[in-house]
């Protein structure tokens, strides 16, 4: 059987997704016994730019010359994944699309005029057609493989559309929310992570980003109810995948002046 | 060869983040060097205002996909000397565990599939695996038990969830911990099958004047907190740091330089923690160490190999001594008292001492911070070595000055995304 050629690519972002690839333990070496490494930067130094069979792209697009790598990438892959937070909602850098940019060049760089920076960092999607999008800051390994090997049979991946919740019942966890009161986006976040966050005594802060048909106004009416101001629920949408839509539907209505 | 050479790079490989080499060599003489960053900047101090204190952890621990641990130890470490917290021992001794972990992956990652290719002449460790597949599956075992070790005790191995601002958001069970121990023989096997494997590369042994600068504290190797020290008789409090650094701007480079104040450029990580710690190493690392007949000192930066993979051995030793030393907290953390005020800390994150520093109001909120991350101070050092190294670059075949000066950079296991996402950038 010929190998799948595989390509990696990294946007604005942290490497921790394209990680994952090299983090699923021996796995890994049954993997390369079916696919091929083309282009893989990070791991190795002889790297073929041409016809991809997956692309794996990391990171959300910032910059004017990564707007132009975006489309050429897409023109060399014939299957295009968007992996993480970054690729699929902006990321947390994206936390800039609600101010001026120049003000942050300003508060960073003694010389803003010499940043290249776009007014917003935005998720693949803006800018070419992603044919499948794998959520989480970071993606889970698991997930990635089982996504890869689907694909690799020739299946249509299936990937989660309900919420954190389902998995946190599964695991038998007591409601964080209803038990302990504490704020948990869990309700509208997509599942995938394994609902971590609630297993380990916390809310989920959605870094898998909006599940299918999320409601967040009625989780954010719930949020009131416990006592919450606006700025604090303003904050738990706002993190690391707030620029996705119905986050940002939502954040754009809860009155708080930007 | 002779007359003039340019080595252009414009993707560095196998280094965390995008960078670029430029390197100008004529008769023998280095030129220009110039290493680029072409990472973009995400503006994480300009995003950190108005965010509440508890979040700098969370939000800055994405900075870093290889050492997002680092960034929520400094983050945390340096908002309980502001809220005025100290955290149990057995909180203290949990942290060190999943940190030491973290140096395990980070360093396993870069001593197998990044650095060890060059020493050997391949181009990935996928072409090592013909002849060398067992060095590569010990390396990745030992990495992804590190992995695993954070995951147990953080939830997930990148951007671990279950670090706090004063501790942890639940008790994590001895039971848990000891499983990790249920394939130590062959995990302590693994690692110092690596470290005994890299004592044998072909790494070059000459000697270069460079200034170390790692933590100390004297009772135990340097992660999460001690003095600031060098070979060169620095020795400050961590909050003094700022003021014996200076910052330099370069036309040629898009990235702002550290500098000792009156000396010069200084090497962080590994290699810095290395020498001047030698003595708190274990006994097992040291044996070995000696018996390959490599010093108490090592010399250059080709040599932070041998650093990386005694860390390695170090940490899962240390591991196994901290998970018997476990005792579970009574509660998970300790809340402190929001006032205004600033503080800093430094932690030794894989790839040297990572510092934050944070003002905040009195309701919480972030109103100022600054991150100084390890690949940004090792920057000047980088170019530096260029520089001396550069020259015998020009006596070889341009491809081998090609690789050569690209090893030099990654002798550093730069994080360039760490550097540029954190530090005030100039071009």
């Amino acid at each position: 059987m010929k190998k799948v050629s595989i390509a990696t690519f990294k946007f604005t972002s942290c490497n921790g997704c394209q990680l994952q690839v090299v983090n699923v333990d021996e796995k890994l070496f049954e993997l390369l016994d079916n696919v091929e490494f083309k282009f893989f930067p990070l791991i190795k130094s002889d790297n073929i730019i041409g016809e991809f069979d997956v692309t794996l792209v990391e990171g959300s697009i910032t910059t004017p010359e990564e707007v132009k790598v975006i489309k050429k990438v897409r023109e060399l892959s014939k299957v295009l994944v968007a992996i993480g937070a970054c690729s699929t909602a902006g990321g947390i850098q994206a936390l800039r699309n609600w101010v001026k940019v120049d003000e942050f060049k300003r508060y960073v760089y003694p010389n803003p005029e010499w940043i290249k920076a776009l007014d917003k960092a935005s998720p693949i999607s803006d800018y070419v057609k992603v044919d499948y999008e794998l959520r989480g800051c970071p993606i889970s390994g698991s997930q990635l493989l089982y996504f890869l090997s689907q694909l690799l049979r020739g299946k249509g991946p299936i990937l989660p559309i309900d919420s954190v919740c389902m998995e946190c019942k599964r695991k038998g966890n007591l409601c964080v929310l209803v038990a302990k009161g504490i704020p948990c986006l869990g309700p509208v976040t997509m599942a995938g992570c394994g609902a971590i966050c609630p297993t380990y005594g916390r809310g989920c802060y959605g870094c898998f980003g909006p599940m299918r048909d999320p409601r967040p106004n009625a989780l954010a009416m719930r949020f009131k109810e416990m006592g919450l101001s606006i700025k604090d629920i303003e904050l738990l949408f706002k993190q690391f995948t707030g620029w996705s839509k119905p986050f940002k539907e939502l954040l754009n209505t809860l009155g708080v002046e930007k | 060869m002779s007359g003039s050479i340019e080595v252009r790079i414009d993707y560095l490989t196998r280094v965390e983040g995008e960078g670029t080499l430029y390197l100008k060599l004529s008769d023998g003489n280095v030129e220009r060097v110039e290493v680029g960053i072409s990472e973009p900047t995400r503006f994480f101090e300009a995003l950190l205002r108005g965010r509440k204190y508890y979040e700098a952890p969370d939000i800055t621990s994405r900075i870093c996909g290889i050492c997002p641990l680092a960034y929520v130890m400094s983050a945390c470490r340096a908002m309980e000397k502001l809220l005025g917290i100290r955290v149990p021992d057995e909180v203290r001794l949990l942290r060190k565990i999943a940190y030491l972990g973290e140096w395990i992956s980070s360093h396993a990652l870069h001593v197998t599939l990044l650095h060890a290719p060059d020493f050997l002449g391949f181009n990935s460790a996928f072409d090592m695996m013909e002849k060398y597949s067992h060095i590569v599956k010990a390396g990745l075992r030992v990495k992804w038990w590190g992995d695993k070790v954070i995951e147990v005790i953080g939830g997930r191995a990148i951007h671990p969830i279950s670090f706090r601002v004063g501790g942890f958001y639940r008790i994590i069970k001895k039971e848990k911990l000891e499983k990790l121990l249920s394939n130590l023989e062959a995990i302590k096997k693994d690692a110092k099958l690596l470290l005994e494997w890299v004592l044998k590369l072909p790494i070059p042994g000459f000697k270069r004047d460079l200034e170390f600068i790692s933590l100390r504290n004297g009772k135990e190797y340097p992660i999460l907190e001690g003095r600031v020290v060098s070979n060169k008789g620095l020795d400050i409090d961590e909050s003094e740091f700022e003021r014996y650094i200076q910052v330099e701007q370069t036309p040629y480079s898009n990235s702002l330089r550290y500098r000792v104040k009156g000396r010069g450029s200084y090497i962080v990580g590994p290699i810095a923690r290395f020498n001047n710690n030698y003595d708190l190493l274990k006994d097992e690392v040291k044996d070995i160490i000696e018996s390959h007949g490599m010093g108490r000192r090592l010399i250059n930066s080709f040599q932070s190999i041998v650093a990386r993979a005694a860390e390695v051995y170090h940490a899962v030793l240390e591991i196994v001594s901290l998970i018997h030393e476990y005792s579970e907290p009574r509660q998970p953390y300790v809340e402190g008292e929001l006032r205004e005020g600033e503080a800093s800390a430094i932690t030794e994150a894989p790839r040297g001492m990572l510092y934050h520093r944070y003002r905040i109001n009195a309701d919480g909120t972030i109103s100022d911070a600054n991150i100084i991350p390890p690949t940004s101070q090792n920057l000047a050092a980088i170019e530096d070595d260029l520089k001396v190294i550069g020259a015998e670059l020009s006596k070889l075949s341009f491809e081998e000055a090609k690789r050569g000066a690209e090893q030099i950079i990654r002798n550093y296991d730069p994080c360039i995304s760490c550097s540029v996402h954190a530090i005030k950038i100039v071009k």
